[in-house]
């Protein structure tokens, strides 16, 4: 099958296209938690020093793999509509934000609630929780500064240069462990050596970490269906749906 | 299999509150991502339809 690239890319192109892909993702979504939550409770054993607070790990990983993939997809999307002036790659960028941010949150309340019982503290400001939290900001940053400027295309623009320049904090968390002395374990997974923990673990780990893969993908393209909807509404098109749907 | 019994899977060997907490706070993210999602669509949709009825009503064929 061949597709058309320019056309997918017009907005009344993929309006369509997103709400049939939609349903695969979310069932893929809910099918990979199932299985992973089941995994992770049931087949992965208690942890030999850290008992079973170590079950934390099964969303604590994913949603910070997430918080940051999220934002260099962002940021990407953010860049080629700067460069290119294409309407859809900005609506994609502030369609990924909220839930970037969600997933940021997450990977931070996750982690001083296991920080507790293993470190003995909800939080210190070490190098790769700070930077995790600044993250967040870049995030709610990004949101905020978009929504305060009523013209979209001067909003997609100042939120894409926010979005590049805080780009350079993602490189910044993931190598933070390493470059800095910190609390903070080192990364359990990584492409260059073999993972540093049992294979079932590991397993659980991943198939919630494609879980919470397939939910970003369902929500960020239901939100950019309705930011189209939003920005294309004087178009006839949207008239055309509304009168189909109504 | 880890639990004998469901006390013992709330227990979570005495880490309940951290364990139930993260998955718990993550449930809460996740289904009130969705319910902002829907509650977005359905205002929009709202607001649009109102529009596309006062634009026929008023003989404007071709709104701004």
């Amino acid at each position: 099958m061949k597709i058309n690239w320019f056309k997918s890319a017009s907005p009344a192109t993929f309006y369509p296209l997103a709400g049939r892909m939609i349903p695969w993702f979310s069932t893929a979504a809910a099918l990979l938690c199932a299985v992973g939550l089941y995994v992770s409770f049931f087949l992965a054993p208690t942890d030999a020093t850290q008992g079973e607070a170590y079950r934390i790990i099964f969303i604590h990983v994913p949603a910070a793999w997430m918080s940051m993939f999220i934002y260099l997809v962002m940021a990407f999307w953010a860049g080629i509509g700067l460069a290119f002036n294409t309407r859809l790659s900005s609506m994609m960028a502030q369609a990924l934000a909220p839930t970037g941010a969600m997933f940021t949150f997450v990977a931070l309340w996750t982690g001083a609630l296991w920080g507790k019982p293993t470190w003995g503290t909800w939080w210190v400001w070490d190098a790769r929780l700070t930077s995790e939290l600044i993250l967040l900001f870049l995030y709610l940053g990004y949101l905020a500064l978009t929504a305060a400027i009523d013209d979209t295309r001067r909003a997609d623009k100042a939120g894409a240069i926010l979005a590049l320049v805080g780009a350079v904090n993602v490189p910044i968390i993931y190598f933070s462990v390493q470059w800095w002395n910190t609390l903070h374990q080192g990364a359990s997974v990584s492409l260059t050596r073999a993972p540093s923990m049992a294979r079932i673990m590991l397993i659980g780990m991943l198939l919630m970490g494609l879980a919470a893969w397939m939910y970003s993908i369902a929500a960020a393209l239901s939100r950019v269906r309705l930011i189209i909807l939003e920005r294309e509404k004087n178009t006839a098109w949207v008239r055309e749906v509304l009168e189909r749907e109504a | 299999m880890n639990w004998g019994s469901w006390s013992a899977f709330w227990h979570m060997g005495g880490y309940g509150l951290y364990v139930w907490g993260s998955y718990g706070v993550t449930l809460l993210c996740l289904a009130g991502e969705i319910w902002l999602l829907g509650r977005r669509r359905r205002t929009l949709l709202a607001r649009l339809n109102q529009m596309l009825r006062l634009s026929r009503q008023n003989g404007n064929e071709t709104p701004t």
